[in-house]
């Protein structure tokens, strides 16, 4: 049996054990970055206990008017060791859920909208499974000033010598597995520099968690190799950009929900799910492409998608049924193609879920395959717009999320339309 | 596991009464302390300890029991004598005949917490302080598991379900059972929440002891490796 005590107990005596030093209590603001308190052994009991207090106006999307003291409480079932820390000065994670000081749920912590929206699908019967492809870049650095360089030269699935890039992502992949998270596979992508970590399907949640950390781990061993990584969407302007294709499905009972015999082995639900996510597509993108750059990535001949639709082949179709090997039916599921690995996962996965959802409580139809039903939008300020004016967005983020996400992509999108870019100076300075 | 039994000699009332119900554990009153009597109260899975209380006892009747159960074939499990503070010199050189003892006037907390101590010290002691099997080590009172002399570091979920499938080894477990049996509730996951916990201590194992948790298709999952049924 499953008790608070002996989870909190197991904590502590592990920090005894393995002589941890540093406790960090992760968490997440609105825009999918990570944040961290360091508490020391000392005080992890009272953290542990009580959670800790801060003032979230110092933190994106929790600031309100009124009250800013916020709670951020740990969830125990998330405490690990971080593999790369020495020895005897051992350094643990734990997720944390933020709370207001009256102990409910806070409206602008991204970890609980997600738990709502599967416990919304745990009412009708559903659980959620999650597997993303997460693809990033390996650089010399970061620095700003020039086009970013990649660290090698190689293309898709490229068997190179032994060099950095394939050491670092084979470290990596260890590394995740040292702290449970399971790799399918990891693999070169197509541009230089470019790679890939596949992730085994898990919950949402523990799948949030995941690619916060992986992105955590991917960046940090690179660090430590003297190179940088980037999940930005699209780093490098003449190839191909970097997404997180998702796999998503539905179970009921035990048994995979989208199984049935409908068209390529897809149940009702799934045709439902799959209507859903192309009839909302357009405007949940604010969230699964939350950037000014990510939708430089959402261009067309890039294989990546530009319109709502859905597909078995299409490497560019928004949604793809892939094909099932024979005996393996329990992996049936489709794969959403737009998000990518700078989005807020708990968000991201959280409105994925609702706009399925709302096909199958809906019972949308599913339209023909390869009928391009809407563009999705071609920028943050098409895709802001088309959030504002979503009752599905209003509904799964709340009001305090949406009208703080809103105004804060508003800016973004100022500041960037300002810019004069080289683009322009080629183009029109000469000419005009 | 079964509710343990505690021998109590030659009473067991108000605040050692009281002990034990906090404590949970159902006391087996001996009133004579003769080795009979107490044969014919012990439970089928042998006593899980003994309460003697020397302040109501002739002292040296009480070390004589004290010896005698310590001497017998089967196990009694730790002797925890209760005392009136006279007689706390009169265990001089007597120290191997008991493993605890309380002075009155009693405390029921104090009692608790003591037998509460001795049961779980002592059932860590005669079951398995230790799991060793296949290269895996998990020390049961420290809350740590190692591969192959490599420490794991285990999630509280996956040391509960990994401790469960170890010590029970060779038996295969259907998702639910195990999910009964380690969550203990209806976890949100439901059974694949076992197969992602699966996944997850797969990966800490690493590839060469991967196997030591066996997927048995279409039923569940099992423990240990083939050819080596030596806990079955």
């Amino acid at each position: 049996m499953v008790r608070m005590q002996d989870q909190a107990q197991y904590v502590l005596r592990t920090v005894e054990e393995r002589g941890v030093r540093f406790v960090q209590l992760w968490f997440t603001d609105v825009l999918g970055r990570h944040k961290a308190f360091h508490v020391t052994p000392a005080e992890l009991e009272d953290a542990l206990d009580q959670g800790m207090t801060f003032d979230g106006s110092a933190i994106d999307g929790f600031s309100r008017t009124k009250e800013s003291d916020v709670l951020a409480r740990p969830d125990l079932t998330t405490f690990q060791l971080l593999p790369w820390y020495e020895e005897d000065a051992g350094v643990a994670r734990v997720f944390c859920d933020i709370y207001n000081i009256d102990g409910s749920a806070f409206e602008g912590c991204p970890r609980q909208q997600l738990r709502r929206v599967l416990a919304g699908a745990r009412e009708q019967g559903y659980t959620f499974f999650v597997a993303p492809e997460i693809e990033y870049f390996y650089f010399e650095d970061l620095d700003t000033t020039r086009v970013p360089r990649p660290i090698d030269q190689g293309s898709y699935f490229d068997l190179l010598p032994d060099d950095t890039a394939s050491q670092l992502r084979r470290r990596t992949v260890l590394t995740l597995e040292e702290m449970g998270i399971g790799v399918e596979h990891a693999q070169h992508e197509d541009a230089p520099g470019q790679h890939e970590i596949d992730l085994r399907y898990t919950d949402a949640l523990t799948m949030a968690d995941t690619v916060m950390s992986v992105r955590h781990v991917v960046k940090e061993l690179a660090r430590q190799h003297g190179v940088a990584a980037s999940f930005m969407p699209k780093p490098l302007a003449h190839v191909q950009g970097s997404g997180m294709h998702t796999h998503l499905s539905l179970w009921r009972d035990e048994a995979n929900a989208f199984i049935g015999d409908g068209p390529y082995g897809l149940s009702e639900v799934a045709t439902k799910f799959i209507a859903g996510l192309v009839h909302h597509a357009p405007e949940i993108t604010a969230i699964t492409n939350q950037w000014v750059n990510s939708y430089k990535r959402l261009v067309p001949g890039a294989e990546a998608p530009v319109d709502a639709e859905w597909a078995r082949y299409d490497a560019a179709a928004l949604v793809r049924v892939p094909s099932v090997k024979p005996g393996r039916v329990d992996s049936t599921r489709v794969e959403y193609r737009s998000p990518d690995p700078a989005a807020n996962p708990y968000l991201a996965f959280a409105v994925i879920l609702a706009a399925g959802l709302r096909g199958v409580s809906g019972n949308y139809e599913l339209p023909p395959e390869g009928a391009r039903t809407a563009p999705l939008p071609q920028s943050l300020a098409q895709a802001v717009d088309l959030m504002e004016h979503s009752e599905l967005m209003h509904e799964t983020l709340g009001e305090h999320q949406v009208e703080w996400f809103l105004r804060n992509k508003r800016a973004e999108w100022d500041a960037y339309r300002g810019q004069v870019t080289a683009f322009e100076l080629e183009r029109y300075l000469p000419l005009l | 596991m079964s509710i343990d039994v505690v021998l109590c000699v030659p009473s067991c009332e108000g605040p050692v009464r009281k002990a034990f119900d906090v404590t949970g554990v159902t006391p087996a009153v001996a009133a004579t302390g003769r080795m009979n009597e107490i044969t014919a109260l012990e439970p089928a899975d042998g006593f899980a300890g003994a309460v003697i209380n020397a302040a109501v006892f002739p002292f040296t009747e009480a070390m004589n029991l004290c010896r005698q159960l310590r001497s017998r074939e089967r196990g009694i499990g730790p002797i925890i004598l209760l005392l009136d503070h006279y007689q706390l010199d009169d265990l001089t050189f007597r120290e191997d005949l008991f493993d605890d003892f309380v002075v009155g006037p009693f405390d029921v907390s104090e009692l608790a917490t003591r037998l509460r101590h001795r049961l779980r010290r002592a059932g860590n002691e005669s079951v398995a302080p230790r799991i060793e099997h296949g290269g895996l080590s998990m020390n049961l009172e420290t809350y740590q598991a190692s591969i192959a002399g490599r420490v794991m570091d285990l999630t509280y979920m996956e040391y509960e379900l990994l401790r469960f499938l170890a010590t029970n080894p060779h038996r295969v477990f259907t998702r639910e059972t195990l999910l009964s049996r380690v969550w203990g509730y209806e976890y949100y996951g439901g059974a694949r929440t076992v197969d992602v916990h699966v996944r997850r201590l797969r990966a800490k194992l690493g590839e060469e002891h991967a196997h030591l948790i066996q997927t048995v298709r279409s039923v569940g999952y099992k423990f240990g490796m083939n050819g080596d049924r030596t806990g079955d």
